[in-house]
């Protein structure tokens, strides 16, 4: 008991030092409670119609009230949030794996590897993210996994760039020039070596890409290239409220509010994380 | 300078073939059929056959390549299926209209969120500066869309105070062209109102695609001042007797511009992404909504077409920032 509430403390102390990550976390929390007990939270089917409850403002029945086909807008948000985190959580995993090969084999062995892959991180980068992501969706046809796909093609530059930058920063240091010595190979260097010293810069990176990556997806949703109905996608939902903003506000408008509560919570928590690892 | 600009000239140039080819090479390859797609679900062969003869598909890759790449050099974009006319035909008439939008915004991002971020860094630990740092991590979050939804409900519907989407009323004709900018041909022929109207058609257009942006902005100039503030030069200047104004504007800030510039460039990426979103909400009939139709109707060459326009302006304007360091910061030596 003691020890519990010696740990309790030492976290307190450490939230009040870091407000912004503490915030983050509190904000992100119910969202991760969604999205993995999605049943628990939700009040109602999220895609069972029921006609006679078509556009129903907010009650003490239907929380955030019902759409255009009578589903409860409450618990499509519940169950967006899974959709939602895992699809942001794939891309930049996705992003991130192949960003991880190439960055480390251009920093590693440079010459030609290096210039190609580059130049082709440079050329990809060199377009504004949605602009090209949305070509690539198109090319994909519409639908949640294509927009997935799209959003990795356009982010694993970002990864590649920051692991080729590490990789030549640390092939000149004098352990890698050790283990060269020793007779260890390249996979075993940029494995043993490289990967577990680049690894807090990458989940900075990648705390900080999560919040982007949820509204990379939304926006492409948004458009109409994302999820197709009923798949209760907050950017999707967001696409369909839009005809009935104006006056039933709540069926994009509470959707709309989850994905900015997320983007934001996302961005205070790597923003945090950044700043834990700037005063190490 | 010369000499640098000469070169800077010819990686633009090699970097926009680069881009055309990848933006070609991902619309024609990836999809197993354009024109089966293009032609729906539901149409007959001999339907997606014409469409297949129409795109050019029924010759070989490397073919549709060259000619695609020898009518890019002349300013074809190829034809859309849409509309039925050139694709470079839609985009001049679709251009302006976005860069308006962008031009305007990119004012207010500076202007609003330099002001705020020198603001928040003269007065950082203070309220001022928390409620900014507050508004900031907000603005940085909310998603083009979703500002421009709540403004619309919120401005145009409940307050009424501004026009709910378009460009211009209904009612009145678009000035006389001569730029395509609304706001400067009616000013250019002197018709007030059309000015009046196309300002307030613009007013939350702007709105939802700067104060995200314009939240980053002052973030970055809040830290780059914090950090110029606390330089011994700035001590100096203080200690010989300037007034605080001219220590903060003159000295601290003109060094803290570095960073802000650096910012820019990045801004402009999400600027014209966001102008996407922001476009289909207010019905704004730019480069954003043409290629969100285009998409959405599977029109390949509007596509290529759009994307590359909207991907030469950012290139083109990030060059502009690098050069502007140059003479910003003398220091800063080109590679």
């Amino acid at each position: 008991m003691q020890r519990l509430d010696q740990r309790g403390r030492k976290w307190l102390a450490f939230g009040k030092a870091n407000p912004g990550l503490l915030a983050g976390f509190v904000l992100l929390l119910p969202f991760l409670l969604f999205a993995l007990l999605p049943d628990v939270f939700a009040s109602h089917d999220p895609i069972k119609t029921s006609i006679r409850e078509l556009y129903t403002p907010p009650n003490a029945e239907h929380f955030f009230g019902t759409d255009e086909l009578g589903r409860d807008v409450y618990s499509r948000v519940v169950h967006g949030a899974r959709i939602s985190l895992a699809s942001a959580a794939l891309i930049i995993g996705i992003a991130c794996v192949i960003g991880l090969v190439l960055g480390t084999i251009a920093g590693y062995w440079g010459g030609w590897s290096d210039r190609v892959i580059m130049t082709l991180v440079d050329l990809v980068l060199a377009f504004p993210s949605l602009i090209l992501a949305l070509a690539v969706s198109a090319a994909l046809g519409p639908g949640l996994r294509s927009a997935i796909i799209a959003a990795a093609a356009v982010w694993w530059p970002v990864y590649a760039r920051l692991l080729r930058g590490i990789t030549l920063q640390l092939s000149e240091m004098e352990f890698v020039t050790a283990a060269r010595a020793l007779g260890a190979t390249a996979p075993t260097i940029i494995r043993r070596h490289i990967l577990p010293n680049a690894i807090y810069a990458v989940i900075v990176r990648i705390s900080i890409d999560l919040g982007l990556a949820v509204l990379l997806l939304a926006s492409l949703s948004f458009i109409g290239l994302g999820a197709s109905a009923p798949t209760p996608e907050w950017g999707a939902m967001v696409a369909w409220g839009r005809l009935y903003f104006l006056t039933e506000w709540w069926i994009g408008g509470f959707p709309a509010l989850a994905i900015t509560l997320v983007v934001v919570a996302i961005t205070m928590l790597g923003d945090g994380l950044n700043d834990l690892r700037t005063i190490r | 300078m010369g000499k640098l600009l000469l070169e800077r000239l010819l990686t633009l140039v090699l970097k926009l073939f680069g881009m055309a080819v990848i933006l070609f090479v991902v619309t024609q390859i990836l999809p197993a059929d354009p024109a089966a797609v293009a032609a729906g679900t539901d149409a007959r062969p001999e339907q997606i056959e014409k469409i297949r003869k129409d795109l050019g598909l029924d010759r070989p890759f490397h073919e549709r390549f060259v000619t695609y790449i020898t009518g890019l050099l002349r300013g074809d974009l190829g034809k859309s299926l849409l509309t039925r006319r050139a694709v470079a035909d839609d985009l001049k008439l679709r251009f302006p209209a976005t860069l308006e939008l962008a031009i305007l915004s990119g004012f207010v991002i500076v202007i609003c969120g330099v002001s705020l971020g020198i603001i928040s860094a003269v007065h950082a630990g203070k309220p001022a500066d928390y409620l900014i740092r507050a508004a900031v991590v907000v603005g940085m979050g909310i998603p083009p869309f979703v500002l421009a939804l709540f403004l619309q409900l919120i401005f145009a519907k409940w307050l009424d105070l501004f026009p709910l989407e378009g460009r211009l009323h209904t009612l009145m004709a678009p000035p006389p062209f001569r730029t395509g900018l609304y706001t400067i041909d009616s000013l250019l022929a002197g018709q007030w109102d059309i000015f009046w109207s196309c300002l307030r058609h613009l007013a939350l257009p702007v709105a939802a695609l700067s104060l995200g942006r314009l939240a980053v902005g002052a973030r970055f100039t809040r830290s780059g001042m914090l950090e110029t503030l606390g330089q011994p030069f700035v001590r100096t200047a203080r200690a010989k007797g300037l007034r605080e104004n001219r220590v903060i504007l003159r000295h601290a800030f003109r060094n803290a511009l570095i960073p802000v510039v650096t910012m820019l460039g990045i801004q402009i990426g999400f600027l014209l992404s966001g102008a996407v979103l922001v476009e289909v909400v207010f019905t704004w009939p730019g480069l954003g909504r043409y290629a969100v139709d285009s998409v959405l109707s599977f029109d390949f060459y509007a596509v290529i077409g759009a994307a590359l326009v909207i991907a030469v302006i950012f290139v083109l304007s990030n060059t502009v920032v690098d050069l502007l360091y140059a003479q910003l910061d003398p220091r800063i030596k080109h590679k």
